[in-house]
């Protein structure tokens, strides 16, 4: 067995604990993946510092620890979590949230008027059990990383949307993750979004968490985007410092349809984003950025990997990095372009400040190309704002700390700007400055009194 | 006869640019091809040359007695065939010296010549240098290179002078050029000039004709050569445009 | 007979790899296989002192424990560790007692790999070690450059000459720990260079070590020493070649620099093992462990690496800057063709203060190879003003090659700065047909082109081997867009 050997024994109890409530509360389909997924993750492990994209996570910290796990949260637990208000002023969306993973509305499966499908990922295995033969567990199914398996094996709720062709959603879906329990608790979740084609959805994903208890979530969401779609996917993360997160996206992008993925992390313990696009179809272009504003002991990473299947695909990554006290910041970018995909278009982009001696950052930014008529780069750079812009905002007369914010604020805005939701773009955009600024304190919306 | 065109249809993709040229140039000739733009002048230039982008779909080229269409790039270049590209493509790290040398000694080689020494070659290049009145700094600099526009096309003359043509078509050789650069380039081609050797000039505006005077003038429009006749053809463009020209086309 | 025997065995082969012919010459063999006692009997051929044996001991038996990396990007068959031959030493028929004469058959063999071991053949001041398969046949101009100090010998002769000097800086950058081939050398290293620079010389003329494998069945473990003491420097180069062969030889060296403070040292290889044939068969794996240690101030060692040859190439010269204001430097041109596959790059790890690095990689990938550039860049807490630049380009020619670029940027000091950039893209089209216009064949033009891709890296090298590298450059790539 790989990995680290001990720490996986608790999650396979916890799988053989709880198996009759899991295979009890999930359709056939779903319950058939678990046995071969539970062996797969058996196999792998959870991943070590040997594990590339893992390389420079200390996951021990989080998933060496006894937590329990429960299916249904506690009634009070939801009551609290329904009360939760998104901070984000004038932001229209179709809102819901999710209590560790679990939907908690009684109207278990809904028809938007136009004609969007959302709802609980478990009802939905049911209801749309043949859209659901199509594609769980089809994408999220890497041979370099066991969590995933350990999600297909357990996970049992978490949010369904299907978008019939041509549907094109006004306002954005947001969902707004809560982690709420009075016990040291692992979760898991599990997402399917379903685009047909020629549609036009964004999704808004928050991750919160209410109470001041050791917690580990494994989120797994699985997007289709089919041909001709555009399809948006923000996450914003604010969880608190004993709160490790471990997601997990896949995105299979066919013919024509663009998808880009956004992971701003303002705040965490651990948080892991592992983002994957799939080109699988000609002319499909995919964008994939991230900010990470960090302090504290935070430990945070992005691996992103950016599959050329099919030839004549475009793909960007931006992601940038500000690294305040002892924290530490992780990029692993991956381009993997695959023989025959010819005319791709592949581009990386890392770069990180670090504002203190005990402030770390890890980047590998890395290409694999198996074909010739490309054009693919990247850059990395860790570093201070520029000397000659900075001297030359001071010689019109801007101060030395004014200038320094100046260059930091636009070092992220450049991430944010990509976000096409106005509302939540400014509120972001103000977020960041006043964080620079000193002005906000860390832990402002936050009830948890960590420190 | 140094070339012969003739029903000459061609294009890239599935687009057809070039829609039957007959043309016919003699040894010691200065020919003209004037046209709009989109009218088929560059791809005419990159059919002689050899481009693979463009397809031959009906027609034949005799070049020297030679069935031009088979023969490889290199090969018409060999022979005496020379482009002047509209737009020269920079090659980063590679010198002028190391790139001509190369050309001139393949040229030698197919002659049946011995490869030129250093610095019988570097001689060479010093007074081709100062035939077509080039900076010498240019030669030490990588092919076009950070280049302006100007020093490119210059430099094409001077590779024009290197290599001593038969035949060269000179692509929009003006283009993006000032009035000085341009009476360089024109100084250059008249002096280049030899009884034996034949140009071809493909420009647009008439301006460069005012220090090339080409013996026939031809109007291309819409991939096929509508006019044809002598020098004052190129004035009377100047002065009244290409549209009188479409008029007459469109008519008949 | 022979030439025309190595013409024949050229054409029927691959026809490009020149170095490819045999000489037919006996050696002293070890038999078959790895264990103590063929370590015993290499350490007493050698007529070591025990400490150096113990030294061998200990190696191995950590060798012992470790397993084959698989990290790298590489297909690596399998290597049968006891089907391999650790010592081979040909036999010199002429050579008497205390007379520098070498045998006429090898001094044959290095002038047709254009290595005269005469000094008054060569034409500029360079020094050479000539190493076959397991010893140091000769080293030329000593006695010039022991009139400056500077010791120039084989590994061996040191270890004799020297014992200080070499007990003190062996396994000091490297230590037989370091990797499993480092283990694997340290435990059966046969011979190599030896050189050290005292105070305040400059090295009068180049230094280089001619690594040739002839024997069958023999694999090459050669170990390089080279201390540059405080204000001096020298500039060394490296040359390989191997014969053609159907089955793999293992090449596994270490190579070991001490730059004192304000010592500087240039260190130049064009490695050119035989690379296989077309079809993948036979040719050199070579694990190769470099590593420069700038321990004094404003020390510098420069990396300047052509690699055309070997099968398999596992490669990473690397420096640790040590001292403050201490500078490394890395510059590297790898080609691949046909079915090689080269995982090669370099470590920069940053200690001490204002220490700088650069580094510039060109990858140009042809045929069925595969082409990765590995690198580590690592600014630890310590290296405060610090400074990296790396440039990591790879070059494709044909569709069934593949590039990777793997770059490593570890940063734990907010005053450091580190730059990495990589492109990768074909071989233009619009150039080879500019060139075609112009009359140059595409194979040639493809040579002219990928000489001014790699250009920036050549000029680096000293002359003589310029030209060499700029040919082997061209002659690695012929046929290879069809």
């Amino acid at each position: 067995m790989n990995g680290q050997v001990g720490i996986v024994d608790r999650y396979l109890d916890l799988f053989d604990k709880n198996i009759g409530k899991i295979m009890d509360s999930s359709s056939p389909y779903i319950n058939s993946l678990r046995e071969p997924a539970y062996q797969t993750f058996r196999r792998m492990g959870i991943p070590d510092k040997k594990n590339e994209n893992y390389k420079f996570a200390d996951l021990a910290l989080f998933f060496d620890f006894d937590y329990k796990t429960r299916l249904v949260p506690g009634k009070s637990d939801i009551e609290e979590a329904k009360n939760f208000q998104c901070g984000v002023a004038d932001l229209e969306t179709q809102g819901m949230i999710l209590v560790n993973g679990y939907y908690p509305y009684a109207d278990k499966l809904k028809q938007l008027p136009d004609g969007v499908w959302t709802g609980s990922f478990r009802e939905a295995s049911s209801q749309f059990g043949s859209l659901f033969e199509e594609h769980y567990g089809k994408y999220a199914n890497t041979e370099s990383d066991g969590l995933v398996h350990l999600n297909t094996a357990m996970a049992t709720d978490g949010i369904f949307t299907y978008v019939p062709d041509g549907t094109v959603c006004e306002k954005p879906i947001q969902i707004v993750n809560i982690v709420q329990s009075d016990e040291d608790i692992f979760n898991q979740h599990r997402n399917l979004i379903v685009l047909g084609k020629n549609v036009q959805m964004t999704m808004i994903i928050c991750d919160h968490t209410l109470s001041p208890r050791k917690f580990l979530t494994n989120a797994v969401t699985e997007v289709v985007v089919g041909e001709n779609s555009i399809f948006n996917i923000i996450r914003v993360q604010n969880e608190h410092n004993y709160s490790g997160k471990i997601t997990h996206t896949f995105i299979n992008q066919e013919k024509n349809s663009f998808a880009s993925s956004n992971n701003i992390i303002l705040h965490g313990g651990l948080v892991w984003n592992n983002t994957y696009h799939y080109l699988v179809g000609e002319g499909a272009e995919a964008k994939s950025n991230g900010l990470y504003l960090i302090d504290k002991f935070q430990h945070v990473g992005n691996y992103v990997s950016i599959d050329h299947f099919v030839p004549n695909c475009t793909s960007n990554q931006l992601f940038k990095g500000v690294i305040d006290e002892m924290a530490t910041g992780v990029f692993n970018g991956r381009i993997y372009v695959h023989p025959d995909a010819q005319k791709t278009a592949a581009f990386q982009r890392n770069n990180n400040i670090l504002l203190t001696d005990d402030a770390k950052v890890f980047t590998k930014p890395h290409l694999e190309i198996y074909a010739d008529d490309v054009k693919c780069s990247h850059g990395a750079t860790v570093g201070q704002p520029d000397n000659d812009i900075m001297f030359y905002l001071r010689s019109r007369g801007i101060d030395q700390r004014e200038a320094k914010l100046m260059l930091m604020f636009g070092f992220a805005h450049e991430v944010i700007q990509e976000i096409g939701v106005k509302a939540l773009r400014e509120r972001l955009d103000d977020l960041v400055m006043q964080r620079l600024r000193g002005e906000l304190s860390r832990c402002a919306n936050c009830v948890v009194k960590c420190y | 006869m140094i070339l012969k065109i003739n029903n000459l249809h061609a294009g890239i993709g599935e687009k057809t640019i070039l829609k039957g040229i007959n043309l016919e140039v003699r040894t010691g000739e200065v020919h003209a091809i004037m046209g709009p733009n989109g009218s088929g002048k560059s791809t005419l230039a990159s059919v002689l040359a050899g481009r693979e982008t463009v397809t031959v779909t009906e027609g034949e080229i005799f070049y020297n007695g030679k069935n031009l269409l088979e023969m490889s790039p290199e090969e018409r270049s060999k022979e005496g065939l020379f482009l002047g590209f509209q737009y020269p493509i920079e090659i980063p790290g590679v010198s002028m010296v190391a790139f001509m040398k190369a050309a001139v000694n393949e040229h030698r080689k197919y002659r049946g010549l011995e490869p030129l020494s250093a610095s019988d070659f570097l001689k060479l290049m010093r007074e081709k240098k100062e035939l077509v009145g080039i900076d010498s700094k240019l030669a030490n600099r990588s092919v076009n290179e950070g280049f302006s526009g100007g020093e490119k096309k210059k430099n094409e003359i001077f590779q024009m002078a290197m290599l001593e043509p038969k035949l060269s078509i000179l692509d929009e050789t003006d283009s993006g050029l000032d009035i000085d650069a341009l009476r360089i380039v024109a100084n250059g081609v008249n002096k280049l000039k030899r009884p034996d050797s034949s140009s071809i000039v493909i420009t647009h505006y008439q301006r460069l004709l005012d220090y090339i005077v080409p013996d026939i003038v031809h109007v291309l429009y819409d991939g096929r050569i509508v006019k044809t006749s002598g020098k004052e053809l190129a004035l009377e463009l100047e002065e009244k445009g290409y549209n009188w020209i479409q008029k007459e086309v469109n008519q008949n | 007979m022979e030439d025309n025997q190595d013409k024949l065995l050229n054409e029927v082969t691959s026809g490009d790899y020149k170095y490819g012919f045999y000489t037919d010459i006996d050696s002293e063999q070890a038999p078959k296989g790895l264990n103590e006692d063929i370590i015993r009997l290499i350490s007493s051929k050698k007529e070591e002192p025990e400490w150096l044996l113990e030294f061998r001991l200990n190696a191995f038996r950590y060798w012992r424990t470790q397993k084959m990396p698989g990290w790298a990007n590489l297909k690596i068959p399998d290597i049968n560790f006891q089907d391999i031959i650790y010592y081979s030493a040909p036999k010199q028929k002429s050579k008497s007692n205390g007379s520098d004469d070498i045998d006429p058959e090898l001094k044959k063999t290095f002038d047709k790999l254009g290595i005269p071991l005469e000094e008054q053949k060569h034409l500029s001041g360079v020094a050479v070690d000539a190493v076959m398969d397991s010893v140091s046949v000769k080293t030329t101009f000593k006695e010039t450059l022991a009139e400056v100090g500077v010791i120039f010998c084989s590994f061996s002769e040191a270890v004799k000459e020297y014992p200080d000097l070499v007990k003190r800086y062996l396994g000091s950058v490297v230590p037989y720990r370091d990797n499993y081939f480092a283990a694997l050398n340290s435990a059966v290293f046969s011979d190599g260079s030896f050189c050290y620079i005292p105070k305040g010389v400059r090295c009068p003329m180049e230094l280089s070590t001619y690594f040739r494998i002839n024997a069958a069945n023999t694999g090459q473990f050669e170990r390089t020493l080279l201390v540059a003491d405080e204000e001096s420097y020298v500039s060394y180069l490296e040359g390989c070649t191997a014969p053609i062969r159907d089955e793999n030889q293992l090449h596994a060296a270490i190579v070991e620099i001490v730059a004192e403070k304000n010592a500087e040292v240039k260190y130049s290889t064009v490695q050119n093992w035989y690379p296989g044939d077309k079809n993948g068969n036979g040719g050199i794996f070579n694990f190769v462990t470099k590593r420069g240690m700038c321990k004094g101030e404003n020390s510098k060692i420069s990396w300047t690496q052509v690699e055309t040859g070997s099968a398999i190439t596992w490669k990473y010269p690397s420096c640790v800057l040590k001292g403050d204001n201490s500078v490394g430097e890395f510059f590297s041109v790898a080609v691949t063709n046909n079915y090689q596959q080269a995982d090669t790059g370099t470590k920069m790890i940053h200690l001490g203060k204002n220490t700088k690095s650069t580094v510039v990689s060109k990858g140009i990938s042809a045929g069925h190879s595969q082409n990765s550039y590995r690198g580590l860049v690592r600014m630890s807490r310590n290296a405060a003003g610090a400074r990296n630049f790396s440039q990591c380009d790879s070059l494709l020619l044909g569709d069934k090659c593949g590039a990777h670029t793997f770059p490593y940027i570890e940063t734990d000091n907010k005053t450091a700065i580190v730059e990495h950039e990589a492109t990768t893209s074909k071989i233009g089209e619009d150039q080879i047909f500019y060139c075609n216009q112009r009359g140059i064949n595409t194979d040639d033009a493809i040579g002219l082109i990928v000489n001014g891709y790699a250009r920036e890296i050549i000029n680096k090298l000293p002359m003589e081997f310029a030209v060499e590298a700029q040919k082997l450059l061209q002659i690695s790539l012929e046929g290879s867009v069809g």
